[in-house]
């Protein structure tokens, strides 16, 4: 069996589709060890991983911890807003301080783009991005690709369409890139002023109706409205938004077909997605939360096994 | 490389047969027994057992099922190739059971180590018994023991036992390698 094709996971990009198929296989495997009585595994109890959380996170950095608890390794928690990094410490200060107290994995999430690029050319310890600003979110585009395949057999050729925020979002962005590798369609959807300019040359199509949007898809992924990264006013109002964007039952019922909704999290209801949508069989959100925890154990196992023990 | 055949397919039937009449002997109905093959080759051991069992003796309600060790292996780390696990699926309680684990080989005992402590998440079993196809004598790196042994090989290091079953193979035989 070949391993995981890089040290770090960094972002979708640079890594290849066998490394995808890799960790499916591997997280089919740990799905089924967190539904045993007894959820846990001991493969990394001499694995030490430090989790900073540069920005605010509540699911991703649960998930986080607790695959890596679920992998039996020591884990410790570092949230900026509570750390010596406002008294202005630089990053690499604070990572290098964590890392001699031996530690041997990294999760980090950061609001700049690329700081986990950065860290992993500075310091000596395998770097997971936990969301780094508006670029990627590895973990959540495997944890999404994951999701749908269990939903529908396969990805290859499917249609999918990620509706809302997509300038800036770090999920849009790595779910492109991962979809794209296992054979997806891909198009996005929202207001003009929220389509970057030029995410044609990802080859991702571009739709501004979301009725048009939802009968071309199989699978609709609605993202949050993200009001704390919007410096300016994209859309006159968030009820226009609802009206223009918003999904709701109305919507669906006017298709001919049922298609898949997903969410990241966390949802703005009645926002981007109504209760009685998000709610419904349709809605798969929470088998992405369960997911989520088997895929970020297979990533953290797959980086571990290279980490030779002496 | 040398091969020397040790069992042919009429002297593991033979073995087949009799490690079934043993296990019932101890189990009768195996109303509180449950039989686990260790991924990835006890598995086809523990299926061939089994059918013997339910068609030649008539056990009805026969538990059987899979347990892959991968992930509570002591050498993660240690090896320079990737471990690629296997399915595991245990769809009973083992919870005041006894377990059966069933393997083609015994060499150092260290899955069978792996396999006791994987076994616990499944919950608390009453007492568990091994089963092997082979038993290499002398090499055993901690203290465990076979309760059901079908053929006993000494062999030295270098050399390897070798089982084929016909469902992966064509047919059914055991060699000695060198």
């Amino acid at each position: 069996m070949a391993g995981f094709s890089s040290q770090h996971l960094l972002g979708i990009k640079h890594i290849t589709k066998q490394d995808i198929e890799l960790i499916f296989d591997t997280a089919n495997h740990f799905k089924e060890v967190i539904n045993r009585p007894i959820k846990k595994v001991p493969s990394l109890r001499d694995i030490t991983i430090a989790n900073l959380f540069f920005e605010n996170s509540t699911r991703t950095r649960l998930s986080f911890e607790l695959a890596e608890k679920r992998l039996s390794a020591d884990v410790i928690n570092f949230s900026a807003n509570q750390s010596s990094v406002k008294k202005g410490e630089t990053l690499i200060d604070t990572v290098n301080n964590i890392l001699s107290m031996k530690v041997d994995i990294v999760v980090m999430r950061h609001p700049d783009v690329g700081a986990g690029v950065f860290l992993s050319k500075h310091v000596n310890a395998r770097i997971i991005n936990a969301g780094d600003g508006t670029h990627e979110h590895p973990t959540q585009a495997l944890l999404d690709a994951y999701s749908i395949k269990e939903k529908l057999g396969s990805i290859k050729g499917k249609n999918i369409v990620i509706v809302g925020d997509i300038l800036h979002s770090r999920v849009a962005l790595s779910n492109i890139f991962a979809l794209q590798k296992l054979g997806a369609n891909i198009k996005v959807c929202g207001p003009a002023t929220l389509i970057p300019k030029h995410i044609k040359s990802l080859g991702v199509g571009v739709e501004l109706n979301i009725d048009k949007a939802l009968q071309w898809c199989d699978v609709a992924n609605v993202l949050r409205v993200q009001h704390e990264r919007m410096d300016i006013k994209y859309f006159p109002s968030v009820r226009e938004y609802t009206q223009l964007f918003g999904i709701n039952k109305a919507r669906l019922n006017a298709l001919n077909k049922d298609i898949v909704i997903m969410h990241p999290g966390p949802i703005n209801r009645g926002v981007e997605i109504t209760s009685d949508v998000a709610d419904s069989k349709q809605a798969i959100i929470l088998n992405q939360v369960e997911n989520g925890v088997a895929i970020r154990m297979a990533i953290i196992y797959l980086l571990a096994e290279q980490i030779k023990n002496a | 490389m040398a091969k020397k055949k040790l069992l042919n397919k009429n002297a593991i039937a033979i073995i087949l047969q009799r490690l079934a009449c043993q296990l019932i002997e101890n189990h009768n109905n195996f109303a509180d027994t449950v039989l686990i093959g260790l991924q990835p080759r006890g598995v086809f051991l523990a299926k061939r057992l089994a059918h013997i069992i339910q068609n030649d003796y008539q056990v009805k309600d026969l538990k059987l099922g899979q347990l892959d060790i991968t992930f509570y292996r002591d050498d993660f780390r240690r090896r320079e190739e990737p471990l690629a696990a296997n399915t595991t699926s245990i769809d009973f309680t083992i919870e005041n059971k006894k377990v059966v684990f069933i393997d083609d080989v015994l060499f150092s005992g260290r899955s069978i180590r792996a396999a006791l402590t994987a076994v616990q998440s499944f919950g608390r079993p009453s007492e568990i018994e091994l089963l092997v196809l082979i038993d290499r004598r002398f090499s055993r790196h901690l203290p465990i023991q076979p309760d059901y042994k079908g053929f006993q090989v000494d062999a030295i290091n270098q050399e390897k036992v070798l089982v084929q079953w016909q469902e992966q193979n064509k047919a059914d035989a055991v060699y000695m390698v060198s």
